[in-house]
């Protein structure tokens, strides 16, 4: 039962959002705080340090931290404001059950620990294991995100355990796992200022990743080149030396069209492909198939400006590529990424000084997120759930025989489609608002509804949450402690800067007390995140992602510590690959053939328009956060529709005027945004905002084939004034 | 250590707005922010430009007050109105050829951007540029600036015949010495570049 146990107007009057706009106490000047306690902006992947100023054991402000390396005090806007979630009236304060025709009624921790609990078992028993799913997310802490793999496994023994980064990371891991071998960005970002060309494919660095910008430019100041790909000029594209407007889905025609050239004018580095690589010999044949006028036409960009790009990325001396969703979220989003990282690959420049690459993750803990074993297919420390010699690994440290480990289960998408079949019937959520984040948000619901038991764990009642039968209120970031791991691969630590509210229970303690009820309890037997740090340590000890030799101490004295870190003593790995050492058992790179394919739904005469959909810098993701603080509502208030002045024109469309956005889906109805920065047979809305305003009602529900990623960036709309 | 400076540089803005809500946050006037943010035309460009307040060394708001309520600290700082004397008339709003300061009918005062006083006085950096994510707003030492930007750091402004020299500096193409503000004709539109239109640029190509 997961219909709205009452009308949404009802619900949003007691849960929200409602947008905080004063820290707690008011505006009022705090004077000198209590206390300042440095830790990390929780919006982005980037994790910037920070400071927060405590007083009465509220958190009432916050202080740049200039001395943590990567940002030196840099924030974009939601860093700064990101403090006024904590006394934030939306904030549930016990858990909830719901009534149906009221709304939500309050109920004690064991009481409804002890539902969940039941409810497991009954679905486990009547439907089998794997009828009881868990969806988590890439923004909990490393802890939490190795916890949460374990329970599933350990405690609830279901193969069905996956997580939001599947909408996010996992295209640029998959392409980077099978070309160099690691799945992580291949150089910290000191890197990017050394480099004399950077491409920048399908990431907005502006509103994305803001404090990457500063990186940029200062390449730029030292006379670097810069080429950005994207549909939209955005920010960073506006004054860069060379942007390709190129259309939604075009990029591998970028991709091998600049390396046609490449190897037409020696612009490749043969004695490195001999010694380093395998895989030449196909891919420079599949190449033969794309000189700039083919390459063009597939990218729909003129052939001069490839040819352009690769004059610019050939020759040059050091380099850098930082790719992100805008060539990720696409149904040959692997595809895109290998054909990006082909070009590094072919000139010889990774694993050096100002010469590498890098994917822009996205979430919170979208690098950590994804190693400690949350994802179906995976278990600690980047291990695959397949390979017998992992999974022993695996049982030993968890105490387990090897074969009570579940084997691969779904991945995100496809257990939303298995509960709408009714092949899964319970469900467990947390840190994951799929009503706004997913794609095709008529099917989602419908799936929600599917459901015998739904039990969300949150901090505020999220547009996901608003359907499930119990909710359990957990702990913000700045009100537990853990690890994440930032864009670069350094680990660093979220310190606790003051205890939850009354009555809330950090998620680690909620999946404690949940294990103890299902008579797993010996193998949780944690008293602070410390514990699971340690286990996870010795967990994650001789896999790719190897985080032994990291403690939290290190992490505090050396400003972070980049994994692979095997021991105590090591000095952890900030730059992969150096001496052209990859990560594949031959050390050598892998390169991929790659051809371009249409996407899953290309425009036609009844819906003649590519949609595109991203972020704006105000917001994080689903805005279960982002949308209930204040300034960040003024900033971004609502989504919108921007589109090129000769469409609207051809469509009567107005600036300012509300539209219609159509799929084979479903409508979204935003207000026009008429403006040149956009190519004329694309429109874009930002993805943040649910129901009548979600982008993703006309989103299409097509998967990379490899990674699960959703193609988020085309879909065919018709677009008509509302 | 040399002094520290604060430098603008148009050309790196994201318009991000992490400067105006950190401007909320600095303790002499909590919850709202001083600093201007401006979207030069969306429709056209996603060109942004932050404006501070830029400390004329003569200050022109202080010179119309007829209240004597703009008052300069002895280092070169120009605070908000002073309270008490304050008569709301709004002279320094329209005389600012920076477009700075505001009036607040709330309070029934001026109020503008003050260098972030509380911080800057104690050897602090300013709020929007210790946050600022492209550092287009930079408060450093002219030896780090000329170090590590392409541009040249400068202060002086003419606007007509009037020279104005201010305390804050902005980043321009080398070679550039003063920056000349003439009259704009409003009612003409500009002539957009086609590096400024997707359209445009994909049919004239790279």
């Amino acid at each position: 039962m997961a219909r709205l146990p009452t009308s949404l107007d009802a619900l949003s009057e007691e849960f929200g959002p409602h947008p905080s706009h004063e820290p707690a106490g008011g505006w009022l000047p705090i004077g000198e705080p209590d206390r300042v306690v440095k830790t990390h902006c929780c919006f982005c992947g980037q994790q910037c340090g920070l400071q927060l100023k405590v007083k009465n054991e509220k958190v009432v402000g916050f202080e740049p931290w200039e001395e943590f390396p990567f940002n030196r005090g840099k924030l974009c806007p939601k860093g700064v404001k990101r403090y006024l979630q904590d006394e934030h009236r939306d904030r549930l304060r016990t858990p909830l059950e719901r009534a149906d025709g009221v709304g939500f009624r309050p109920v004690a921790w064991d009481p409804a620990l002890d539902r969940v609990a039941a409810e497991m078992r009954r679905i486990q028993q009547t439907y089998g294991a794997d009828a009881f799913a868990l969806l988590t997310g890439a923004s909990l802490t490393n802890e939490r995100a190795y916890l949460v793999g374990k329970f599933a496994r350990v405690a609830l023994r279901t193969a069905n355990i996956d997580y939001n980064g599947r909408l996010c990371m996992v295209s640029a891991a998959a392409a980077s796992k099978k070309v160099l071998g690691i799945d992580r960005a291949a150089n910290p970002w000191s890197d990017i200022p050394k480099a004399d060309v950077i491409l920048i494919a399908g990431a907005n660095i502006g509103e994305c990743a803001p404090i990457t910008t500063d990186y940029i430019w200062q390449a730029r100041e030292r006379g670097a080149k810069i080429i950005v790909l994207d549909p939209r000029m955005t920010p960073i594209a506006r004054t860069v030396d060379l942007f390709i407007p190129v259309k939604p889905g075009g990029d591998i025609g970028v991709f091998n069209g600049m390396l046609h050239v490449m190897i037409e004018r020696g612009w490749i580095d043969r004695a490195f492909i001999a010694a380093h690589t395998t895989g030449w010999e196909a891919l420079a044949e599949a190449i033969k198939r794309y000189p700039p006028s083919r390459a063009a036409e597939i990218a729909g960009v003129p052939a001069p400006m490839i040819v352009r790009a690769a004059e610019l990325w050939g020759p040059a001396r050091t380099s850098f590529l930082l790719h992100a969703r805008g060539i990720e979220h696409h149904s040959k989003g692997v595809e895109n990424c290998m054909a990006a990282i082909n070009l590094v690959v072919a000139t010889g420049r990774i694993g050096r000084e100002g010469c590498g690459y890098a994917m822009v993750t996205g979430q919170g803990n979208g690098q950590g997120g994804r190693e400690q074993g949350q994802k179906c297919d995976q278990l600690p420390g980047g291990r695959d759930i397949e390979n017998p010699e992992h999974r022993r690994h695996i049982a030993d440290v968890w105490g387990v025989p090897e074969h009570s480990i579940p084997h691969k289960g779904l991945s995100a998408v496809p257990i939303l489609e298995a509960i709408h079949e009714g092949r899964i019937k319970g469900l467990l959520l947390l840190c994951f608002n799929p009503m706004v984040s997913l794609p095709d948000q008529s099917f989602i619901r419908a799936a929600l509804e599917e459901l015998e038991f739904f039990c969300v764990i949150d901090f505020f009642l999220s547009e996901t949450a608003q359907h499930a039968d119990l909710v359990l209120p957990t702990a913000l970031m700045e009100e537990d402690e853990g690890t994440t791991t930032n864009v670069e691969g350094r680990v660093i630590h979220h310190r606790r800067v003051v205890a939850p509210p009354t009555g809330i229970r950090e998620d680690w303690r909620i999946l404690c007390d949940l294990a103890q009820r299902l008579d797993a309890g010996q193998h949780f037997r944690y008293r602070s995140p410390a514990e699971i740090f340690a286990e996870l340590r010795r967990a994650s000890r001789g896999g790719v992602s190897d985080y032994y030799g990291i403690t939290w101490e290190r992490i505090d004295r050396e400003g972070g510590v980049f994994w692979p870190c095997p021991s105590p003593e090591h000095p952890g790995t900030p730059r992969l690959y150096e001496g052209a050492r990859f990560g594949h058992p031959d050390g050598k790179a892998h390169f991929q053939a790659v051809d371009w394919r249409p996407a899953a739904e290309e425009p036609d005469a009844e819906y003649p328009i590519i949609l595109t959909t991203g972020r704006v810098v105000a917001h994080y993701l689903s805005g279960t956060q982002t949308r209930r603080i204040g300034g960040l509502v003024d900033q971004t208030p609502e989504p919108y529709c921007e589109i090129h002045p000769r469409l609207a024109e051809q469509l009567g469309v107005r600036d300012g005027e509300m539209v219609r956005v159509e799929s084979r889906r479903g409508a979204v109805t935003v207000r026009a945004l008429v403006v040149r920065t956009i190519r004329p047979d694309t429109v874009f809305v930002p993805y943040h905002w649910p129901g009548e305003r979600a982008a993703n009602r006309a989103t299409i529900r097509a998967l990379d084939p490899v990674s699960n990623i959703p193609e988020y960036k085309i879909c065919a709309v018709r677009v008509t004034p509302a | 250590m040399s002094e520290l400076h604060f430098f603008i540089d148009y050309a790196r803005c994201i318009g991000c707005q992490a400067c105006v809500q950190a401007c909320q946050e600095c303790d002499t006037h909590r919850g709202v922010s001083m600093i201007h943010l401006e979207t030069i035309e969306r429709h056209d460009s996603v060109q942004t430009a932050p404006q501070v307040c830029m400390h004329c060394e003569d200050p022109i708001c202080a010179r119309v007050c007829p209240a004597d309520a703009i008052k300069q600290t002895p280092d070169g700082v120009t605070q908000s109105s002073l309270k008490p004397r304050c008569i709301g008339c709004s002279n320094c709003v329209l005389a600012c050829p920076f477009g700075v300061p505001k009036y607040y009918g709330r309070i029934d005062q001026m109020m503008k951007c003050d260098y972030c006083y509380d911080r800057t006085s104690t050897g602090k950096r300013p709020m929007c540029a210790t946050v600022c994510p492209s550092q287009a707003l930079a408060f450093t030492t002219r030896e780090e600036i000329e170090r590590t930007r392409a541009g040249v750091a400068i202060n002086e402004w003419w606007f007509g015949g009037e020279r104005v020299r201010t305390k804050v500096f902005v980043v321009v193409p080398a070679k550039t010495r003063s920056l000349g503000v003439g009259l704009v004709q409003i009612h003409k539109k500009a002539a957009l570049g086609a590096r400024d239109d997707v359209a445009a640029l994909l049919e004239e190509g790279a």
